[in-house]
C-alpha cells in the first residue's frame, strides 16, 4: 500500500486508542461515572486531587480490563501503577495514575474483518483527565482567552490499548479501530460512542521507502486529537502525504506531537521531541499491586460472550455453507455478503438471522428483512423472538403475504412482538391466491383496453400505470413485484391469445367474482 | 538546574538557582555512598508492605457539595475553575 | 493529669470534660506566646465538644476511651470545616471539606481537638523552623528547637497543653521531636495507621502516630486510631493492636540489640542509650550489641526517595482548585509564580532534589538505586530480628539544638535524622521513649524499634524504659529526665546484663559511657 497517492512510500501506522470503561463509578473514586452531567457535581476529594486524599481501585474497571486483555488474546500479569508526572490544569494531582513498565494486559492480536492480524503491544488501565473548555476573547478589547476546567471526567476509568505499527493504510488503521470498538462494546467495556469521547485515537504515522525491511521505519509523528472514524482516516492520509513531501524534497522527518485540525483538514505542530515530557515515572506509592489471581481470570475469560470476528464466521458460515464464497448474498441489500455479515454482526442481529435459519428461513430474505426493516427498530429487533421471524419470512416467501404485507407484520411485530401469523389474520391480510390476481390483471386489462394496447406494442412505461391499478384493485394484497410478475406473464402469452375483452372466458371469470 | 525547575513549574530566581544547585550538590555527594553499593541481582522495594489487590467494589456514591468545592476555588467561572490562557503548557 | 486519669475522671463524672479543656486551654494561653506550638488554637469548638461529651455522660452514655481528653493535631492532619495549612502559604484559606480518618476516630473516641499544631512546611524538617508561620520554641529551652517535622506537637505536649497529640512520621517527624521535647512518640507499622487526610509528604514512608506524656497514653491513642480502613489502599487488614495489657508485663527473656551502626551520636546520648539498655538487662531483657550493617545507608536513600515522592505529591498545589494563586498572563506562569510564591525554601529544594533523582537518566542511579538499597535495609533488619525481638537506638544523635543552629546547612539539618529514617524505610515500628538528659540538661530520647507489626513487644520494652527512667506517672517533665539520668547512671556494665541473659555473649560490648 502506498502513502497518499506517492508510489514508492509505504505507511506505517500504530495506533493508541484510550477507551473509557463502562463502570459505575471511577477508577480510583465512589464518584459516578457519566457523561454530560453538570460541571463539578460528579467529584470528591480524590478526584479533585485535594491535599490528604487517597485512590482505591474499582474492582469492576480491572475486570473489564481482564475482559478486554482476554478478548485481544493478550497475556494478562501481575501489574503495578506509576505515576507520570506532568502539569496540566486538568489534571487535578499534577500526576496521571497510570501504567507504565508493568501493565495488566501484555501482548495479543486483533483479527480484522479483511483477515489481516494486528498486534497488540499492551493494554493497560489509567484515569482520565478532566475537560478544559478554552473561551475565546471576550468582547473587551484587552481580555485574553482562558480556559474553564470541569472535573467530572477526572479519574474516569480507561483502558489504553496501543497495537504494533502493523497498519499500513488509513483504511486499514479505520477498520482496526471499528474492530476494537466492536471487542470493546462486545465484552462490555464500553458504550462505544466516540462521540461522546468515550473512544479517542493518538495514531503514530511513519512513512518508509517501498520495500524497506520492517525493521527500517521511518521517523514517526504522534497525531492526537482523533475523535472520529473520518477523522482517523483524513488524518493518517494527511500526514502520510506530507511526510512524503518532506522526504521526496529531501528532508528529514522531524519527530514531534501534531495535532488534528478538523475544520482546517491538516495537523499541526504540538511539540518537538526536545519539548517532550519528562515524565519521571515511579511506582504509584498509594496503591498496592494488582496479582494475578488464575483462577479467577480463567472465570473471566469463560464468561466473555462471542467476540464480533467469531459471530462474523459463525453467521457467514450458516448463510453460505462453511468455506463457501458469500454468493447468496452478493445481491443482498450490503452489496458485499461480507459487509452484510460485518453489519448484522455489529448491529447485534446476528442472532436474530442465525435463529430465523435454524428454522428453516430464507436466508437471503432473512438477511434481507433484517438489514433493512429490522434494524430501522434495533431495539424491537433484538428482541425479536428467531422463531416468530422465520415464520414470518416463510410467509412472505410462499406468497401467503406480499412484500408489503410482510413489512407490516414484521413492523408490528418489532414494535410489540407477536406471532405474524395472529398478526396477519388481525390485519385482515389473506393470501392472494394466483386466481385472484389473474382475475385483478383481467378485471384492470378490460377497464383500460388502450393501455393494454401500447404496453403490448411496447409502451413500456404505461406497464407502471397498469402496474399500480392491479394492485389498487387488489387493495394492497398483491405488491408491485408479483402485479408486474402476472402482466409480464399476461403479455407472453397475449402473443398467442386476444385481448380480454374479446374472449368471453376473461369475461365470465370477471362478471363470476364480482 | 533550571530544566528541574521547568519541570517542576517553580519560578526560581537565578540567586535561588545558584543556592539549590551547590546545595544539592552536597546532598549527592553524601549519598555517593549508595551508588558504590552492588546491589545487582537486588529487587527494588516501592512500597513496604507485601499486599496486593486492594480494591472495592463499583458502587457510586454522592461526591462533594459543589458549591462547597467551588467556595475554595481561587477563580471560579460558571461551575468551572478558570485558568489563565493554555499557551505554552504541553498536554 | 495523663490522657488516661482524665478520660477515666470524665467517664465517672468527677470531672466535666469542659473543666479539662479550659484547664488546657488556660495552659495555652499562659504559654503559647512563648512557644508558639499551634497554627490555630480552636478554642470555642473545643468547648462546645467538651460541652457535647459531659451532655453525653450525663445521659449515661460512654463518650469512649478518649472521653474530654485534650488533643493536638499535626496541622496536616484534615479537619473538616477547620483550615489546614501544613504550615505552607500555598495552602492559603483552604479549608477541607472532610476529616482524616484518624480525626474520625480520635471524635468517636471522645477526644477534644484544641488546635493545629505548627509543623515544617508539609513536614519537610527537622526543627519546626521551616515554617511559613515562624518557629516553634521547645518548652524545656525556648532558645531551642523542639525538633520536627511534628514541633508543634511535641511541644504542645511538653508544655502541657494537651496530654496527647498526633504527628505524622516520615524519617523521624514524630520521634525526634519527642526526643527533643522530653515525651513519647510513636511511628506505628506502615499501614497499621490510616494515611486517608493526611496531606502526603512521602507517601511510601509517611505514618500518623501519637505522641503523649506517657507510653500507657501513647498506647492508649494508637489503640484508637490504629486499624483497617478502606479509604487508605496502603492499610494494613489488622485491627488495632491491643497494647494496655501488655505494658506491665516486663521484659524478662526479651532479647534485645543495640544497634551498633547507630551509635554515632552525642557521647551523652549514646550513654544514655547504653544506660537504658542496661536498666532492661536488670530487668531481665537479654541484651546485645548487634550489627544492622544496610542501616549506615538508610540516610542517602531516605534522602532520595523521600524528595522523589514530595516532588510529584505536591504538584497538585496549582492554584487551580483551592488555596493561594498568583495570576499570570498564562497558565505556565500562573503555576511558576504561585508556587514560587507558596512554597518555602525547604520545600523549594526537596522537590528540585526529588524530581532531579526521577528525572531521565537519573532514574537508576539516584531513586531505583535507593529502592534497591532499601531492599538491602530490610534485609539487613530482617537477620537482626532472626535474633532479636526488639531494637535500641538513639533517636536523635543530639539534644535539641539551638534555633538557627543548622537553618543555613541544610546537610547538618538532615543529619538529625540519621537514626530514625531506617524504621520509615523498611516499614517497622518504632518510638521514642525519654531516658534521662544530656550534658546540657536537655532530653534524650530512646527509640525502640520492632519488625513490622511488633508494636505489643515495642510498648513492653518502651514501658520498661519508662519505668526505670522513673516517669509515666504525672505531668510530663515533672522530674522524669533527672528520674532517668540516676537511674542509668547507676553504672550498667555489659557483664550484669550478661549475667541476667545467662549467655557470656549477652550484654553490651565495648565501653560504657566512657566515648
Amino acid at each position: 500500500m502506498t502513502a497518499g497517492a506517492v508510489p514508492g512510500w509505504d505507511l506505517v501506522v500504530g495506533l493508541e486508542v484510550h477507551c473509557e470503561l463502562l463502570t459505575a463509578t471511577k477508577l480510583f473514586c465512589s464518584c459516578r461515572n457519566a457523561f454530560g452531567d453538570e460541571p463539578n457535581t460528579n467529584v470528591c476529594p480524590v478526584c479533585l486531587g485535594l491535599p490528604g486524599s487517597l485512590p482505591v481501585l474499582n474492582a469492576r474497571a480491572v475486570e473489564l480490563a481482564v475482559r478486554v486483555g482476554t478478548a485481544l488474546r493478550c497475556d494478562i500479569r501481575p501489574s503495578i501503577f506509576h505515576r507520570k508526572n506532568y502539569f496540566y490544569p486538568d489534571m487535578p494531582k499534577g500526576y496521571q495514575i497510570s501504567q507504565y513498565d508493568a501493565p495488566i494486559n501484555r501482548g495479543g492480536w486483533l483479527d480484522l474483518p479483511g483477515g489481516e492480524r494486528i498486534r497488540i503491544e499492551r493494554a493497560h488501565l489509567e484515569e482520565d483527565t478532566g475537560k478544559t473548555t478554552h473561551v475565546g476573547r471576550s468582547g473587551r478589547i484587552h481580555q485574553a482567552g482562558h480556559s474553564l476546567v470541569d472535573y467530572n471526567r477526572a479519574g474516569v476509568p480507561l483502558i489504553e490499548t496501543v497495537s504494533a505499527p502493523d497498519l499500513r493504510s488509513a483504511d486499514q488503521a479505520r477498520a482496526y479501530v471499528s474492530e476494537l470498538r466492536a471487542v470493546l462494546v462486545a465484552v462490555g467495556a464500553s458504550d462505544g460512542k466516540m462521540e461522546e469521547g468515550s473512544l479517542r485515537v493518538d495514531a503514530n504515522v511513519s512513512v518508509m521507502v517501498s520495500g524497506a525491511p520492517g525493521t527500517a521505519l521511518g521517523t514517526r509523528c504522534e497525531i492526537k486529537n482523533l475523535n472520529s472514524l473520518r477523522s482517523l482516516g483524513r488524518a493518517i492520509e494527511y500526514e502520510a502525504a506530507r511526510q512524503t513531501a518532506v522526504l521526496e524534497a529531501g528532508q528529514a522527518v522531524v519527530q514531534e506531537t501534531r495535532h488534528w485540525n478538523e475544520a482546517e483538514s491538516r495537523t499541526t505542530l504540538m511539540r518537538s521531541k526536545e519539548e517532550a515530557y519528562d515524565y519521571r515515572y515511579f511506582p504509584e506509592p498509594d496503591l498496592v499491586p494488582i496479582v494475578g489471581d488464575q483462577r479467577w481470570q480463567v472465570a473471566v475469560g469463560a464468561d466473555l460472550p462471542a467476540l464480533p470476528a467469531e459471530r462474523r464466521a459463525r453467521l457467514s458460515d450458516a448463510l453460505n455453507g462453511v468455506g463457501e464464497a458469500p454468493s447468496p448474498l452478493r445481491s443482498g441489500a450490503g452489496g458485499d455478503g461480507r459487509e452484510a455479515v460485518a453489519t448484522l454482526v455489529e448491529l447485534d442481529l446476528d442472532g436474530l438471522v442465525l435463529g430465523a435459519v435454524a428454522a428453516g428461513a430464507d436466508p437471503r430474505l432473512a438477511v434481507n428483512r433484517a438489514l433493512n426493516e429490522a434494524a430501522a427498530d434495533l431495539v424491537g429487533a433484538r428482541r425479536l423472538d428467531p422463531g416468530a421471524f422465520a415464520r414470518l419470512l416463510a410467509m412472505e416467501g410462499d406468497g401467503r403475504l406480499s412484500a408489503t404485507q410482510a413489512k407490516a407484520v414484521l413492523a408490528e411485530m418489532l414494535a410489540g412482538g407477536g406471532d405474524p401469523v395472529a398478526i396477519a389474520q388481525a390485519r385482515g391480510y389473506q393470501a392472494l391466491t394466483a386466481e385472484a390476481l389473474e382475475a385483478a390483471v383481467d378485471e384492470v386489462l378490460a377497464s383500460y383496453p388502450d393501455e393494454w394496447s401500447r404496453y403490448l406494442s411496447g409502451d413500456v412505461k404505461v406497464g407502471g400505470f397498469l402496474v399500480g391499478q392491479i394492485m389498487k384493485s387488489t387493495r394492497g394484497r398483491s405488491d408491485g413485484k408479483a402485479a408486474a410478475a402476472a402482466l409480464e406473464q399476461r403479455s407472453r402469452r397475449s402473443a398467442k391469445r386476444p385481448l380480454p375483452g374479446e374472449s368471453g372466458s376473461g369475461k365470465g371469470r370477471l362478471s363470476g367474482k364480482r | 538546574m533550571a530544566h528541574v525547575a521547568r519541570l517542576n513549574r517553580l519560578a526560581l530566581s537565578d540567586d535561588e538557582l545558584d543556592a539549590y544547585a551547590g546545595q544539592l550538590s552536597a546532598v549527592l555527594e553524601y549519598a555517593a555512598d549508595i551508588a558504590a553499593l552492588d546491589t545487582s541481582g537486588v529487587s527494588p522495594t516501592a512500597h513496604p508492605l507485601p499486599v496486593g489487590n486492594v480494591w472495592r467494589d463499583d458502587v457510586a456514591r454522592p461526591g462533594l457539595d459543589r458549591a462547597e468545592v467551588m467556595a475554595q476555588a481561587p477563580a471560579p467561572e460558571g461551575n468551572c475553575f478558570r485558568v489563565p490562557p493554555i499557551l505554552g503548557e504541553l498536554a | 493529669m495523663t490522657a488516661l486519669e482524665t478520660a477515666a475522671a470524665v467517664r465517672s463524672g468527677a470531672r466535666s470534660a469542659r473543666e479539662v479543656v479550659e484547664g488546657h486551654l488556660a495552659t495555652i494561653q499562659a504559654r503559647e506566646g512563648q512557644i508558639h506550638a499551634f497554627n490555630l488554637v480552636t478554642a470555642e469548638l473545643a468547648l462546645q465538644t467538651a460541652d457535647d461529651i459531659d451532655q453525653q455522660v450525663a445521659r449515661g452514655e460512654d463518650p469512649g476511651p478518649l472521653a474530654g481528653v485534650p488533643v493536638v493535631l499535626k496541622d496536616n492532619l484534615c479537619t473538616r470545616g477547620v483550615p489546614t495549612t501544613c504550615s505552607s502559604r500555598i495552602l492559603d484559606g483552604w479549608v477541607p471539606p472532610y476529616d482524616a480518618t484518624v480525626v474520625v476516630r480520635l471524635r468517636a473516641a471522645g477526644a477534644v481537638v484544641v488546635g493545629k499544631a505548627n509543623l515544617d512546611e508539609f513536614a519537610m524538617g527537622s526543627s519546626t523552623e521551616n515554617s511559613a508561620f515562624g518557629p516553634t520554641r521547645n518548652p524545656r529551652d525556648v532558645g531551642r528547637v523542639p525538633g520536627g517535622s511534628s514541633g508543634g506537637s511535641a511541644a504542645a505536649v511538653a508544655a502541657n497543653f494537651a496530654p496527647i497529640a498526633l504527628g505524622s512520621d516520615t524519617g523521624g517527624s514524630i520521634r525526634q521531636p519527642a526526643a527533643l521535647c522530653g515525651v513519647v512518640g510513636v511511628k506505628p507499622t506502615y499501614g497499621l495507621v490510616s494515611r486517608y487526610g493526611l496531606v502526603a509528604f512521602a507517601s511510601s514512608l509517611d505514618q500518623v502516630g501519637p505522641l503523649a506524656g506517657t507510653v500507657a497514653d501513647a498506647a492508649a491513642v494508637l489503640e484508637v486510631v490504629a486499624g483497617h480502613d478502606p479509604a487508605d489502599s496502603t492499610s494494613l487488614g489488622q485491627p488495632a493492636p491491643a497494647l494496655a495489657g501488655v505494658l506491665g508485663q516486663g521484659v524478662a527473656g526479651l532479647r534485645i540489640g543495640v544497634v551498633s551502626e547507630l551509635m554515632k551520636g552525642s557521647v551523652d546520648v549514646d550513654a544514655r542509650v547504653r544506660e537504658a539498655a542496661g536498666a532492661l538487662a536488670r530487668a531481665g531483657a537479654v541484651v546485645e550489641e548487634v550489627s544492622v550493617p544496610a542501616v549506615a545507608h538508610g540516610l542517602s536513600a531516605y534522602y532520595l526517595i523521600a524528595p522523589a515522592e514530595a516532588s510529584s505529591n505536591l504538584a497538585r498545589y496549582d492554584g487551580v482548585r483551592y488555596g493561594l494563586r498568583v495570576d499570570g498572563p498564562d497558565v505556565t506562569s500562573m503555576y511558576g509564580a504561585t508556587r514560587a510564591a507558596g512554597f518555602g525554601a525547604e520545600v523549594k529544594r526537596r522537590i528540585m532534589l526529588g524530581a532531579y533523582a526521577l528525572s531521565a537518566g537519573y532514574y537508576d542511579a539516584y531513586y531505583g538505586q535507593a529502592q534497591r538499597v532499601r531492599t538491602l535495609i530490610i534485609d539487613s533488619f530482617a537477620a537482626a530480628y532472626q535474633r532479636f525481638d526488639a531494637l535500641l537506638a538513639p533517636t536523635s544523635p543530639t539534644t535539641a539544638f539551638r534555633v538557627g543552629e543548622k537553618v543555613g546547612d541544610p546537610l547538618a539539618m538532615y543529619l538529625s535524622d540519621v537514626c530514625t529514617t531506617a524504621a520509615n524505610l523498611t516499614g517497622h515500628p518504632a518510638m521514642s521513649v525519654p531516658y534521662g538528659v544530656g550534658d546540657d540538661g536537655l532530653p534524650v530520647g530512646v527509640q525502640v524499634l520492632a519488625p513490622a507489626l511488633g508494636e505489643p513487644v515495642m510498648f513492653k520494652v518502651a514501658a520498661a524504659l519508662e519505668r526505670a527512667a522513673g516517669g509515666g506517672g504525672g505531668a510530663p517533665g515533672a522530674g522524669s529526665g533527672g528520674a532517668g539520668m540516676s537511674t542509668a547512671g547507676a553504672g550498667v556494665a555489659g557483664a550484669g546484663a550478661g549475667r541476667a541473659g545467662g549467655r557470656p555473649t549477652d550484654g553490651i560490648v565495648g565501653p560504657v559511657g566512657t566515648r
